[in-house]
C-alpha cells in the first residue's frame, strides 16, 4: 500500500475539499447536541429545538428518543410524530431498535435520533447507530442527535485516564467533524445538584463509578473537553471552506504527523494520541506499519491486531501505509523522509534493558538520527509476560531430530579426532569441532547450535584436553577454545537465521510478484466476462487461500453471482445485504469492516472512477478479518487489476452494442428505401394495367398484372422471413427431409420465375436424407431459383445439381448469367446488396440471398457463391455438413 | 343441379373473387362473413363444400372446423393466408379435407375442390381400381401395373399406398401415415416413411420430376394425386 501523500499544496483549491463541500449540499445536515456528561439535558434540548423547527413548518419525526421516564422530556415528545421502533429478538430478550427503513420510507425533512453512540442489536444493518445516521444523511434527511464527550473516539483514552471509566461505545471523530455541534452545558455544581435530586438517568457503567465520575473536578475536565471539541469542529469546518476556496495561507500546512504502529497490543492508544496531536497541529497524519523480516513469523492474532489498528486509523481520518524494511529504525526513517513528516509518535516498548543493550533502543536511535522531527514517546499497555514468553519460545527450540543428529555429529567428530589425534595437535582438534557446531547452528537454529557448542566443548574437554577423562581444564589457554566454540555457535546461528528469514521473505514476495504477473498476463487475453470472472475468483482464492465470490451486473441489469471459487456457493441473506451495501455505497462491508460485520464474508468494491463495476467477496476460517493484514496490499492490487479488466470488458461490450445498433440503423434505412421502391413499382404496374383493362383486355396486360403481383408476393414473403430472422424468432422444425422432394417442390413453386428457362434437375435419387427444417429449406431454394431465373440469360438452362461427396452433401443452383464480380462473390449475401455490374433492370431487393444465408446458418448449413468453372454464370451451393446427414439408412421398418 | 359451395371470408374482395371463379366453374355460391354466419348458412343451405378462411372476425377459424364437421358432411377446404405448418396439420386433424394458402392460384383451387368433391363420401372405403396414366393400382387384389408390367411392392410400401389411396386427392399427415402403417411396437420415424415414399415413387412414377404420383406437402404429409 503506497503511503498517501502529505497534505495538499496550500493556495490551490483542494479538489477533495471541493468535492466534500459539494457532497454536503445534497446530504442531510447533522446537528449534534454534545454534552459533558449524562444528565446535562441534551435530549431535552434536542426535542425543544425539534419542536421549534416543527412550528416553523418543517416535517419533523422522532426516530428514537430515550426519555428515561422524565416527565418534562415526555411532555416534549407528545407533539411529535414518533416512528415505531422495530423489535429484534436477541438471546431470549426483545431489543427495541430504531426502524431505519421505516424512517427512510417516511422520508421526513428532519429526524431526531437520540444516543448517537448506541450499539445496535447484533445482525442489524449497521453495528452502530451512527451508521444508521450516516445512511439517513446520505438519503438527504437532516438529523439531530446527542452524544456525550466520553463517547468521542479520539478522546476515549483521555476521558478514561482521569475518570477511570472506559466506555466501549464510541463515535468516530469524522462524524463530529461533518456535524454542526451544539454544546449543552450546565455548570458542574448544578449537574451534581440534579444528580442528587435523582433527575439523571445513569447507564450501568456510570452507576458503578458514580462517586468518582461525578466529582466536580471530573465534570469540569469533561466540560472543558466538550467545549474544546466543539470549538475544534467549528475550526475544522472553517478550514474546509477555506481550502475549498483555495484561500491557503491561513492553513498551518507545515505539520505532518507520522505514528509508528506495531503488532503489539496498545497501539490503538498510540493512534488516538496521534489523532489528537494532528488535530491540535491541524496537520495530516499517517499511521505506518514497518514490515520487517520478523513479520513472516507473526501469528494470526498479531496480523489481526495490525489490521485492526490500521482500520482504527482510517476511521479516525488518518492515512495508513505499510512499509517493508530491514529494521524498524530504517523503515521509520525512510517514511519520515518520504512524507516530509515533522512529528513522530512512538510507543515506549517494554523491552528489557538487556534487549536494548544488544539492539540499541529504537527510540534513542530515532531521536538521534532525525534531528528535524519532534518525537513523541508514549507509554504503551504491556502485554502479559507469559504471552511474550510463549511467543518467544515458539519455533526456536528446534526439533528433537536436530538434537539427535547434532549428538551423532559430535560423536563422529570425536571418533575422527581420536583416530587422527596422533597427527593433529590440540588446536586443530578444536577446529574439527567447529564442523558440528556450524552445521547444527545453520541447519537447526540457535538453540541446537548452542547445544552443539556445549556438547563439543564438553567432548573436547573430556576426551582431549589434559587431563583427559575429566571435565577439568588445566591450561587457561584451553578455556578460550571452549568459549570460541560457543561464540561461533551463537554467531553462525544468528547469521543463518537472518539469511534464512530474508530468503523466506524474498521468496514470498517473489512468489507473490510472479503470481501477480502471471495473473495479469493470463487475464489480459480474456475477452469473455464469465471466463474473466472465474479466473479472478480462482486466482484470488489460490493466492490468498480464501473463498472468493464475484458479484456483478453480468449481461442483465440484475445483480448476480458472476463466479465463485466454490461453484455451489449461494449468498445468504446477511451476505446479500452486505454485498448490496458495497454495491450501493462503494465501501467495504461484512466481516472485518465497520458495516454488517455479522456476514461471514468481507465484500470489497471493484471500482472504475465512482462506478462500482463488481463486488469481490472473500471468506476464510481466520479470526477477525478474512485476509491476513500482510496480504491486504496484494488483495488491493489484485482488485485494482481486476477492476481494470472488468472495465475493459465493459467498454468492449459497449462498443459492440454501439456497432450492433449502428448496423441495425443502416439496415432499417435500407429496408425503408427498399420497401418504398420495391413495393410501389409492381403495385404501380398492377394498378396501371388494371385501369387499362377498362378499355379492353389484352393478354399482355393480364400477364403484366400476374407477374407483377407474383413479384409482390415473393417480396412480401421475403420481408416476413427477414423480419423473423431479425427478430430472432426463427423456430426450427427439423425433420428428416428428402432433397428430391425439396427440389421438386421449390421448382414447382418457382415455375413462374423460371419461365423462359429450361430447368435441369440433376439430383441422384439415392441421396441421403438430411435433417433440416423443410419450410426454411424451401424458402432458400425458392430464393436461389428466383435469383437464377432473374439473372440467367433468357433461353439458357438452369441446373440444380446434388452431390454427396467427402461426407458432405452439396446442392447447387447454376445459371448462365453475367456471374459475380471476381473476388467479391461472398458479398452477395449481405442484406440489401445487389452487386454492381449485375444490378441491371432486374427486380429484387437483395433480401433474397440474405435470407438464404440467414436460414442456412440457422439450420447449421453453409452457402457458397462462386462463378461457374466453365462458361459464365453463377453457382450458388447449399452445403449440408455431415452432421445434418441422416447416417444409417433405416432399412428396418421400411420393408 | 350444380353443387353448392359456401364461401366463408370476412374480406368482401376475396368473397367476390371466389364467387366469380366458382360461378364460372358452374357451382352455386352462398356466402358468410363470420364464423357464426358460417354455421348458420351451413345448417340452412347444406352446401357440398365449404371454403373456410381461418382469420374470421368473431372467432378463430380453426375452432369452427369441428363445429361445421359436427353438423355437415360437406367438404371443408381451408383457404388461409396463414402458412404455419402446424396450423395446417391442426386443421387436417380437426376434420378439414384440404387447404390452400393465400395468395392462391384459382386453377389450383378449382382442381382441389373438384378432387375433394369427387371423393366426397368415399372416405374410408377403398376405390376398386385407381388409374393414372399408364399406372393401374388395384388394391383389392394387390396388383399394381405400369403399362403391362407388374410392379412388386413390399408390405410397408403397400400399406402406405393403401392409406394414401383411401384418401386419394387429399393430404394425409405424416403422423397418420406413421400410426396407420407402423405398429405400436415399432419406433415410427419419419425417416422410414421418407424411404418408403422414395421407393414407391421409383416404382410408380415415370421419369421426370418427382411427385407426379405421390405429391409432397411441405412439412405436413403426402397426397396421392387424383386424376384431374
Amino acid at each position: 500500500m503506497p503511503a498517501s501523500g502529505p497534505g495538499p499544496d496550500p493556495g490551490r483549491p483542494d479538489p477533495d475539499a471541493l468535492l466534500r463541500a459539494a457532497a454536503r449540499e445534497d446530504r442531510g445536515r447533522l446537528k449534534i447536541f454534545l454534552g459533558a456528561a449524562p444528565g446535562v439535558g441534551k435530549t431535552y434540548e434536542m426535542l425543544s429545538e425539534g419542536a421549534a423547527r416543527r412550528r416553523d413548518g418543517v416535517d419533523v419525526v422522532i426516530g428514537v428518543v430515550e426519555t428515561h421516564g422524565r416527565a418534562e422530556t415526555e411532555a416534549l415528545i407528545r407533539g411529535h410524530e414518533v416512528i415505531d421502533r422495530r423489535s429484534v429478538p436477541y438471546e431470549g430478550r426483545t431489543l427495541r431498535e430504531m426502524d431505519l427503513d421505516a424512517i427512510l420510507a417516511r422520508a421526513p425533512r428532519l429526524v431526531l435520533v437520540d444516543e448517537l453512540a448506541h450499539t445496535n442489536a447484533p445482525g442489524s444493518r449497521h453495528p452502530k447507530r451512527y451508521g444508521d445516521v450516516e445512511e439517513l444523511l446520505a438519503a438527504g434527511i437532516d438529523v439531530y442527535s446527542t452524544v456525550n464527550i466520553q463517547h468521542v473516539e479520539s478522546l476515549n483514552d483521555v476521558v478514561a485516564s482521569f475518570t477511570r471509566v472506559r466506555v466501549r461505545e464510541t463515535v468516530p471523530d469524522s462524524i463530529l467533524e461533518s456535524a454542526e455541534i451544539e454544546v449543552v452545558d450546565i455548570p458542574p455544581d448544578e449537574l451534581i445538584e440534579r444528580l442528587r435530586a435523582g433527575k439523571v438517568y445513569l447507564p450501568d457503567e456510570a452507576t458503578r463509578a458514580l462517586g468518582h465520575f461525578f466529582s466536580k473536578s471530573n465534570l469540569s475536565a469533561l466540560r472543558e473537553l466538550a467545549l474544546r471539541r466543539a470549538a475544534q469542529a467549528v475550526d475544522a469546518r472553517m478550514l474546509e471552506d477555506v481550502r475549498a476556496l483555495g484561500l491557503g495561507g491561513t492553513w498551518a500546512g507545515s505539520e505532518r504527523i507520522v505514528v509508528a504502529i506495531s503488532e503489539l497490543p496498545g497501539c490503538d492508544t498510540l493512534v488516538r494520541a496521534a489523532k489528537r496531536v494532528a488535530d491540535g497541529l491541524r496537520g495530516p497524519w499517517t499511521a505506518v506499519f514497518i514490515e520487517t523480516p520478523r513479520a513472516v513469523h507473526f501469528s494470526d492474532e498479531q496480523h489481526a491486531r495490525v489490521a485492526a489498528t490500521m482500520t482504527l486509523a482510517t476511521q479516525l481520518g488518518g492515512a495508513v501505509a505499510t512499509v517493508p524494511a530491514q529494521t524498524v529504525v530504517a523503515g521509520i526513517k525512510s517514511v519520515l523522509v518520504d512524507l516530509r513528516a515533522t512529528q513522530l509518535v512512538l510507543g515506549k516498548s517494554h523491552r528489557t534493558r538487556w534487549f536494548e543493550l544488544r539492539h540499541g533502543s529504537i527510540v534513542d536511535q530515532l531521536v538521534r538520527d532525525t534531528p528535524d522531527v519532534t518525537v513523541h514517546v508514549l507509554p504503551m499497555a504491556a502485554a502479559s509476560p507469559a504471552a511474550q514468553r510463549a511467543r518467544g519460545r515458539s519455533g526456536q527450540w528446534g526439533t528433537p531430530a536436530g538434537y539427535a543428529v547434532t549428538t551423532l555429529l559430535v560423536a563422529a567428530v570425536t571418533g575422527l579426532a581420536s583416530a587422527l589425534f596422533q597427527i593433529l595437535d590440540l588446536g586443530n582438534v578444536a577446529l574439527l569441532y567447529l564442523l558440528p557446531v556450524m552445521a547444527a547452528a545453520s541447519l537447526y537454529g540457535l538453540r541446537t547450535g548452542l547445544y552443539a557448542g556445549i556438547a563439543s566443548s564438553l567432548a573436547y574437554n573430556f576426551f582431549f584436553l589434559p587431563p583427559t577423562g575429566t571435565l577439568t581444564i588445566s591450561n587457561p589457554e584451553n578455556v578460550v577454545s571452549v568459549l570460541v566454540l560457543l561464540g561461533i555457535a551463537i554467531a553462525t546461528s544468528q547469521l543463518t537465521a537472518r539469511v534464512r528469514a530474508q530468503a523466506d521473505l524474498a521468496a514470498a514476495s517473489a512468489r507473490t510478484n510472479a503470481i501477480l504477473a502471471g495473473f495479469l498476463r493470463q487475464i489480459a487475453g480474456v475477452n469473455d466476462l464469465d471466463a474473466a470472472a472465474q479466473m479472478i475468483c480462482d486466482d484470488v482464492g489460490r493466492l490468498l487461500d480464501v473463498q472468493v465470490v464475484l458479484l456483478g451486473r453480468g449481461n442483465g441489469a440484475e445483480r448476480e453471482i458472476l463466479a465463485a471459487s466454490d461453484p455451489a456457493y449461494r449468498l445468504d441473506t446477511m451476505d446479500d445485504a452486505a454485498a448490496s451495501w458495497t454495491f450501493d455505497t462503494g465501501s467495504p462491508a461484512g466481516k472485518g469492516s465497520g458495516t454488517l460485520a455479522a456476514s461471514e464474508w468481507l465484500f470489497q468494491p471493484m471500482k472504475s472512477g465512482e462506478r462500482v463495476l463488481a463486488v469481490l467477496g472473500v471468506a476464510s476460517d481466520r479470526v477477525g478479518a478474512p485476509v491476513r493484514a500482510d496480504q491486504l496490499p496484494l488483495l488491493a492490487s489484485l482488485i485494482d487489476q481486476s477492476a481494470l479488466v472488468l472495465e475493459r470488458l465493459r467498454l468492449q461490450a459497449e462498443m459492440r452494442d454501439v456497432d450492433v445498433v449502428r448496423t441495425r440503423d443502416r439496415l432499417r434505412a435500407a429496408l425503408l428505401s427498399s420497401v418504398s421502391h420495391d413495393l410501389r413499382t409492381p403495385l404501380t404496374a398492377v394498378i396501371a394495367a388494371a385501369a387499362e383493362l377498362h378499355h379492353g383486355t389484352t393478354p399482355a396486360l393480364i400477364a403484366t398484372i400476374e407477374s407483377e403481383a407474383q413479384r409482390l408476393n415473393r417480396f412480401v414473403a421475403n420481408l416476413l422471413d427477414m423480419a423473423r430472422v431479425e427478430a430472432g424468432a426463427l423456430k426450427l422444425a427439423v425433420e428428416a427431409t428428402d432433397l428430391s422432394d425439396a427440389v421438386a417442390g421449390a421448382a414447382h413453386d418457382a415455375r413462374r420465375a423460371l419461365e423462359g428457362h429450361a430447368v435441369r434437375l440433376n439430383v441422384p435419387p439415392d441421396l441421403p436424407l438430411v435433417r433440416v427444417d423443410p419450410q426454411l429449406l424451401h424458402h432458400c431454394l425458392l430464393n436461389l431459383l428466383d435469383n437464377a431465373g432473374r439473372y440467367g440469360e433468357p433461353g439458357t438452362d438452369i441446373v440444380i445439381e446434388g452431390r454427396h461427396r467427402y461426407g458432405e452433401l452439396r446442392l447447387a443452383v447454376l445459371d448462365r448469367g453475367p456471374g459475380l464480380p471476381p473476388g467479391r462473390e461472398g458479398e452477395v449475401f449481405e442484406t440489401f446488396r445487389r452487386l454492381e455490374g449485375s444490378d441491371r433492370a432486374v427486380g429484387g431487393t437483395g433480401l433474397g440471398l440474405a435470407i438464404v444465408k440467414a436460414f442456412a446458418d440457422a439450420m447449421g448449413m453453409a452457402v457458397e457463391a462462386a462463378n461457374r468453372a466453365e462458361g459464365t454464370g453463377a453457382a450458388f451451393t447449399l452445403v449440408f455438413p455431415s452432421a445434418l446427414i441422416v447416417r444409417d439408412p433405416p432399412l428396418q421398418g421400411t420393408s | 343441379m350444380p353443387a353448392k359451395i359456401l364461401v366463408v371470408d370476412d374480406d368482401v374482395a376475396i368473397r367476390r373473387l371466389l364467387r366469380n371463379t366458382l360461378l364460372r366453374a358452374d357451382y352455386a355460391v352462398v356466402e358468410a362473413e363470420s364464423g357464426k354466419a358460417a354455421l348458420r348458412q351451413a345448417a340452412a343451405e347444406q352446401p357440398s363444400a365449404i371454403l373456410l378462411d381461418l382469420g374470421l372476425p368473431d372467432r378463430d377459424g380453426l375452432s369452427v372446423i369441428p363445429l361445421l364437421r359436427a353438423q355437415s358432411e360437406a367438404v371443408i377446404l381451408v383457404v388461409s393466408a396463414r402458412d404455419a405448418v402446424d396450423e395446417k396439420v391442426t386443421a387436417l386433424d380437426l376434420g378439414a379435407d384440404d387447404f390452400v394458402t393465400k395468395p392462391f392460384d384459382t386453377d389450383e383451387l378449382l382442381a382441389r375442390l373438384r378432387v375433394a368433391l369427387r371423393h366426397q363420401g368415399l372416405s374410408g372405403t377403398t376405390p376398386k381400381i385407381i388409374r393414372r396414366g399408364d399406372l393401374t393400382i388395384d388394391l383389392d387384389r394387390r396388383m399394381i401395373r405400369r403399362g403391362s408390367e407388374e410392379v412388386h411392392l413390399t408390405r410397408k410400401e403397400h400399406d402406405v399406398l393403401a392409406v394414401l389411396a383411401r384418401h386419394i386427392g387429399r393430404v394425409v399427415t405424416h403422423e397418420r401415415l406413421l400410426t396407420a402403417c407402423w405398429g405400436a411396437d415399432e419406433d415410427p420415424r419419419i425417416e422410414y416413411l421418407r424411404i418408403v415414399i422414395r421407393n414407391l415413387r421409383q416404382k410408380l412414377e415415370p421419369a421426370g420430376p418427382v411427385g407426379s404420383v405421390i405429391a409432397n406437402e411441405l412439412g405436413v404429409g403426402y397426397r396421392l394425386r387424383g386424376d384431374s
